[in-house]
């Protein structure tokens, strides 16, 4: 079984994030970044499987000279090998844009019994990667699988709904993308720390993949950030003073909110 | 604010982000919680030390063909100076547990090395240090647990009687490396026994009731006639004194990293704090009298760190560094006692509740200066080697 992983290197959530002020992307050069922690549930996933059984996982990503941390944090969990694909002409990439490139990278990786995704990037948050990717590689599509098995030829996953959950079989190859739930994701260790130093990392660019700068980065994107502006500071809060009323005041607080 | 660092190695800085990681994830979300419980009913996290020995940071400075990471002590201590700034009853216990170990790794048969410290520096397992005694705190040679060979001219195994105090993981640990005395010939009549937890003859007393630590839970071991073979002695009877202050030595060093971790906390709170703290309509830390406080604090977390890297550096290169480490517990538990009172201190009537960590951080840090050597026993160790010959 032959795994594909894609995984972005995300803006740290716990650092400030900014925008570049020269064409209003998202700023990955002048803040810490890191491996995007829900694709750290696919990366888990994938391990897990091929543990149980055999094969190769390689962790892909799309990234600035960065993003190879994010390659580098797979490998120390355990992935076996890593494509980089850092191109200038991506800075600026929209999904459309990103999940060509990826197409093109997982086919010229070859091979892949099943593709996994993370549900979504913590930074831009659209979720439409998986989609799109499934549908350049023409591969069935099983998204937010909080549970997964493998076997022979197919995949199985369960898609926990508001009001039911959803067993879904697909042939293989298949392309899943696995939500928060599905497993607890691994710490590296260090003998994952010192065992990635070895394992084989490729950077490629776009045209090792045959893909031409005029259909990705920014002058590409369908949508563009027009401006942006910084949240506000927070309001002051509402001090509710108890003067026996406390309760009813903060009821009426709540209902006026619509929370209750 | 996180410590700036210059790692010797780009795998030095791999284990101090992986390090913060599970700082970040597994400790610092429940250490004032656990804490809080420890402090009524001793708990050791045991899932916390499982966490950390699976990421391999429970053996990080011993060989790797024996389990470890072969990781110079100036990565290690920095390690464990992360884990403190996080939890610091996890740190001295991982202190701890680099001690037990030392005793085999460094004066142990090839044969003990190759039975024990695979499993020692599995990251399954704990230990527990037994030196100290009820009347043989910083006296260590007047303590009387002592083990009786069951023949004289060659022994295959020796019964252990007597009772060991403030024993950190008491009940919980794996294995006890043990001090007790084998001949009457005070500080040269001890020697060295690694006992296995499941040891016949084991018991332990109650956990002692602490001003704080209290997920470090101590208590006593008592030997009840507890047999252990031959095979684990370590070294020549006789040498445990030497063993046990040679372990020190480098234990020691563990404990100046950890102190320094929890000042760096301490004076991260308060700094933090100071600067949205208002009163007589502006910040408190637009006030130099306290401005200046928080630098004095600055300064001695930052002479700290440099005072205890300057010792592992010395130890890394194979250089005696015995006084440089006594140096380094002395000075960074002395910082630690100083930035942690002085923290409570920046957060006033705030800080001295329980709502904020200063004041366990002021409590954890009074710790430091007495064990591993009360700082009184550290300056007899400067003293002696600087004034000798
Ligand atoms: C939380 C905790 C965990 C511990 N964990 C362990 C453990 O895992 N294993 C273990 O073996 N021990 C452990 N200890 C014991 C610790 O190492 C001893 O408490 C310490 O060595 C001091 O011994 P004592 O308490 O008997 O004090 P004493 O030796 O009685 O000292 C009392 C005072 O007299 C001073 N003093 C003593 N001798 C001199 C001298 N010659 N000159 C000047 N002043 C002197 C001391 O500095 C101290 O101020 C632990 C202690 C604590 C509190």
């Amino acid at each position: 079984m032959n795994i594909v992983v894609c995984v972005k290197y995300v803006p740290d959530a716990q650092s400030e994030r900014t925008f570049n002020e020269s064409d209003n992307t998202t700023d990955r050069v002048g803040v810490d970044g890191l491996l995007s922690e829900l694709d750290e549930y696919a990366v888990e996933e994938a391990l897990k499987i091929v543990e149980a059984g055999e094969g190769e996982v390689t962790v892909l990503t799309v990234g600035p000279d960065q993003a190879a941390d994010a390659v580098k944090k797979a490998l120390q969990m355990g992935a076996d090998k890593g494509v980089h694909v850092n191109d200038e002409a991506i800075h600026g990439s929209d999904s459309v844009a990103t999940s060509l490139v990826l197409a093109e990278a997982i086919k010229k990786i070859g091979d892949a019994d099943l593709v996994l995704t993370g549900m979504a990037s913590t930074d831009g948050t659209m979720s439409v990667v998986p989609a799109m990717l499934a549908e350049r590689l023409g591969l069935p599509q099983v998204t937010f699988a909080s549970e997964l098995t493998v076997d022979g030829q197919q995949v199985t996953i369960r898609r926990d709904g508001d009001a039911a959950s959803e067993t879904i079989v697909a042939s293989l190859p298949a392309l899943v993308s696995v939500t928060d739930q599905i497993n607890e994701p691994r710490y590296p260790s260090f003998k994952g720390i010192m065992a990635a130093k070895k394992k084989p990392v490729e950077t490629w660019g776009l045209a090792d993949l045959g893909v031409d700068a005029s259909q990705v980065g920014l002058d590409a994107a369908w949508t563009k950030v027009e401006s942006f502006t910084k949240r506000p500071p927070r309001q002051q809060g509402q001090i509710v003073t108890d003067e026996g009323d406390g309760g009813t005041k903060l009821a009426e607080f709540l209902s006026a909110q619509k929370f209750i | 604010m996180p410590a700036t660092r210059l790692m010797p190695t780009e795998d030095g800085q791999d284990l101090i982000d992986l390090t913060r990681e599970i700082c970040d994830k597994e400790l610092r979300p429940h250490v004032d919680e656990a804490e809080r419980a420890a402090a009524t009913t001793p708990q050791l996290p045991t899932e916390v030390f499982r966490t950390l020995g699976r990421a391999g940071l429970l053996s990080l400075p011993y060989p790797e063909e024996v389990g470890g990471a072969a990781q110079p002590y100036e990565v290690y201590l920095q390690v464990v100076e992360e884990i403190a700034s996080a939890w610091m009853s996890v740190a001295v216990g991982v202190s701890v547990h680099g001690l037990t170990c030392y005793p085999v790794a460094q004066f142990g048969s090839d044969e003990q090395k190759a039975a024990l410290l695979p499993g020692m520096l599995s990251g399954e397992q704990l230990g527990a240090y037994c030196l100290s005694e009820r009347s043989a705190g910083s006296d260590v040679a007047a303590m009387t647990t002592r083990a009786t060979p069951d023949d004289e001219a060659s022994p295959t195994a020796y019964r252990i009687k007597g009772t060991k105090s403030w024993i950190s993981h008491a009940g919980h640990a794996d294995f006890y490396t043990s001090f007790v005395r084998t001949s009457d010939e005070g500080g040269r009549g001890l020697s060295c026994f690694v006992v296995p937890g499941d040891a016949e003859g084991l018991a332990f007393g109650a956990p002692e009731r602490k001003m704080g630590l209290h997920c470090d839970t101590v208590s006593e071991v008592h030997f009840d006639g507890v047999t252990v073979g031959a095979d684990r002695l370590v070294g020549a009877p006789g040498q445990g004194m030497a063993i046990a202050l040679s372990a020190l030595d480098s234990g020691r060093l563990g404990i100046a990293a950890a102190a320094t971790g929890l000042a760096q906390s301490a004076l991260d709170a308060a700094a933090e704090y100071a600067k949205e703290r208002k009163q007589f309509g502006r910040a408190i830390a637009d006030f130099q009298g306290l401005a200046f406080l928080l630098a004095d604090m600055e300064a001695a977390v930052t002479s700290a760190r440099a005072t205890y890297l300057h010792a592992a550096r010395l130890r890394d290169a194979g250089r005696p560094f015995s006084k440089e480490a006594a140096v380094a517990k002395l000075v960074c538990t002395d910082a630690a006692m100083k930035v942690t009172t002085d923290a409570v201190q920046v957060l006033g009537g705030y800080g001295y509740t329980q709502d904020f960590p200063l004041e366990r951080f002021m409590r954890e840090a009074k710790v430091t200066q007495i064990f591993e050597g009360t700082n009184q026993i550290q300056r007899l160790v400067i003293s002696r080697q600087l004034l000798k010959g």
